[in-house]
């Protein structure tokens, strides 16, 4: 750039340049540019939405969709029917609880490794990470079914090493939910280490050796030194792992066949898909569906508090 | 620092470097043991599969796996399937949101803000709940148009267009922005049209980060079974791979070694493309989710 900015300079416009060379003929061409990405979202994605907030106060079944009966709308009714139904209830407190887990063990793995890569030496360093890539790119599906024979009752590796001959993970519902929980954290916790030993290693080596020369101890640079310096960083990616855990889908469809036995692991979104898809009740799957976008709204709105704060410039 | 301080600190260096070098590789070996074990498996004799005693290692591999899988229930066509949606996918995807992220960042105008703030809060949004309304306007559009209704490829391609948009411009933004702005008022200032700056200067230089923002479209398109499972009821040919991995989980007698060589065929193009633009990955979520 050195060679090109002179040479720019040199074409001679003298001072009565304006500073700003930036005029752009073309008022409507940004909106030309935009043009196809609306004319895919609009249909696609907006209109989605709305029509979702829509079946979810009209009464919308199995006779509505093939059997030619009207729609009818019915208010509130099928959040009505959402705060009376037990069901939904435990699946909103499985959900919260299932994702807070996920959330922290996500953070905890992955903040631990970001740590320690940056305490190894060159060619540990690369196999973790490539390690970590691996697990990344791993899609949910194949990393589910790989878990599944991993904890396999009698095939898997997992139960002949710990002599569990024949135990059923995904019997019980909190062994299901751990396991699942398992194959989640492998998947996302990369992504919080490589952003937070990116961050780590962004800071400046003069900081650490100051804190060091005023005799912090390790732990010490790491609590009040690090820590503090990351921490817008620390709370995007939590709110980031918050979000997709709590959309989990594919790991609980795949390894618990739906919900587990007897619904017993069921989460949200797959609660509101197999409303509608599987009981037809298209109504009540739409209202659970609003019932987490809210939710994934409310902790949005909260992200975009803090990237505002740490003077992102959108 | 005094001279025994120095050697105290060079001798405890290293001591705990190695320790710290031994916790890194066990757990590099942790974590990717599952794809080891699946890639393992998936080469393994049916009699070793069967075993109750499963040993981390086989000394007689064999494609066996793969064949049967390959052979069966059309994988070979569900693979092109889902190659087909992918690639798709990811050539609208970066046209669209090359063009998109190039207005967001190039120029001001009205609601600029706004826009962006949506595209940020459209990946919050759980496209699972989506597929309710999704399926009755894809079933609508079949009507309307038959490539893209119900049991289409096409109404697979549209719905992962969407949904791998907003990421994908969010990501690009960042690429964009990182290219001076000089370079395009030299090429004007030369005299060069809006359309040839676009597509001759800007697009160049961002296809590396188009690259890696590639990578996520592919992924959403590729890695998908909700979709093809909600969309694609009847036609059996237009079926994609996930599902197709899914035939393979029978209650009580799952046939492993095909699931892990259905899981392995699926997951190395993705591990290829990821391994292939991983520095540019990092640095293009750095810009997503601003560091």
């Amino acid at each position: 750039m050195t060679t090109a900015v002179p040479a720019l300079g040199e074409t001679g416009t003298g001072p009565a340049r304006s500073p700003s060379p930036r005029v752009r003929p073309g008022r409507r061409t940004p909106f030309w540019l935009l043009l196809p990405a609306v004319l895919v979202l609009v249909p696609l994605f907006a209109y989605p939405i709305y029509q979702l907030g829509l079946i979810s106060v009209l009464d919308f079944r199995q006779a509505q969709v093939s059997g030619g009966q009207p729609t009818r709308f019915v208010g509130f009714d099928n959040y009505a029917a959402l705060l009376h139904d037990g069901r939904f209830w435990s699946v909103l407190l499985a959900t919260v609880g299932f994702a807070a887990a996920c959330v922290l063990a996500t953070l905890a793995v992955g903040a631990a490794f970001a740590v320690l890569l940056t305490r190894v030496g060159r060619w540990p360093r690369l196999a973790l990470s490539l390690a970590a890539m691996a697990a990344w790119a791993a899609p949910a599906v194949t990393g589910s079914t790989v878990w599944m024979f991993l904890f396999d009752a009698n095939l898997g590796l997992v139960n002949q090493v710990l002599g569990l001959d024949g135990f059923n993970w995904t019997y019980g519902r909190y062994t299901t939910f751990a396991l699942v929980g398992a194959a989640v954290v492998w998947h996302s916790f990369p992504f919080v280490m490589i952003t937070l030993y990116a961050g780590i290693a962004a800071i400046p080596d003069g900081v650490l050796e100051a804190a060091e020369l005023d005799g912090a101890s390790g732990w010490q640079s790491f609590r009040r030194v690090v820590v503090p310096m990351l921490r817008p960083l620390i709370t995007i990616v939590v709110i980031q792992s918050i979000i997709w855990d709590f959309k989990i889908f594919t790991q609980i469809y795949v390894m618990t066949g739906g919900g587990g036995i007897a619904g017993q692991n069921l989460t949200l979104n797959v609660y509101a898909y197999q409303q509608a898809f599987a009981a037809s009740e298209y109504g009540l799957g739409s209202a659970i569906g609003v019932v987490m976008m809210v939710i994934l709204l409310a902790v949005t709105l909260l992200y975009l508090r803090v990237l505002r704060r740490g003077g992102e410039p959108l | 620092m005094t001279a025994t301080q120095a050697r105290r600190t060079r001798r405890r260096v290293p001591a705990r470097r190695r320790v710290a070098d031994a916790v890194a590789v066990v757990a590099a070996v942790l974590v990717v043991f599952p794809i080891y074990w699946m890639a393992l498996s998936a080469v393994k004799p049916a009699s070793e599969i069967q075993s109750l005693a499963q040993r981390p290692w086989t000394l007689a591999p064999t494609l066996d796996n793969f064949r049967r899988v390959l052979g069966a229930e059309h994988f070979g066509r569900y693979f092109l399937n889902s190659l087909l949606v992918a690639v798709l996918v990811v050539l609208l995807s970066g046209l669209v949101a090359f063009l998109a992220a190039v207005a967001l960042t190039r120029f001001r105008f009205r609601f600029r803000t706004t826009i962006l703030v949506l595209f940020l809060v459209a990946q919050m949004v759980p496209v699972e709940a989506l597929t309710i309304p999704l399926f009755f306007l894809i079933r609508d559009f079949g009507a309307a148009v038959p490539g893209i209704g119900l049991n289409t490829l096409g109404s697979l391609v549209l719905v992962h267009l969407a949904f791998s948009l907003p990421l994908a411009i969010w990501m690009l933004r960042g690429f964009v922005a990182a290219i001076p702005e000089e370079i395009e008022e030299a090429a004007r200032l030369d005299g060069a049209s809006r359309f040839t700056i676009l597509w001759r200067i800007l697009f160049p230089l961002v296809a590396p980060g188009l690259a890696a923002t590639s990578v996520f479209s592919f992924i959403t398109a590729w890695n998908d079974f909700l979709f093809a499972r909600t969309f694609i009821i009847s036609a059996t040919d237009n079926q994609t791979l996930p599902m197709a991995l899914l035939v393979f989980f029978q209650p009580d007698e799952n046939d492993w070694g095909g699931i892990m060589a259905a899981s392995v065929l699926m997951t190395v193009p993705v591990l290829v493309l990821f391994v292939a633009v991983q520095r540019r990955l990092v640095a293009g979520l750095g810009g997503a989710v601003k560091e």
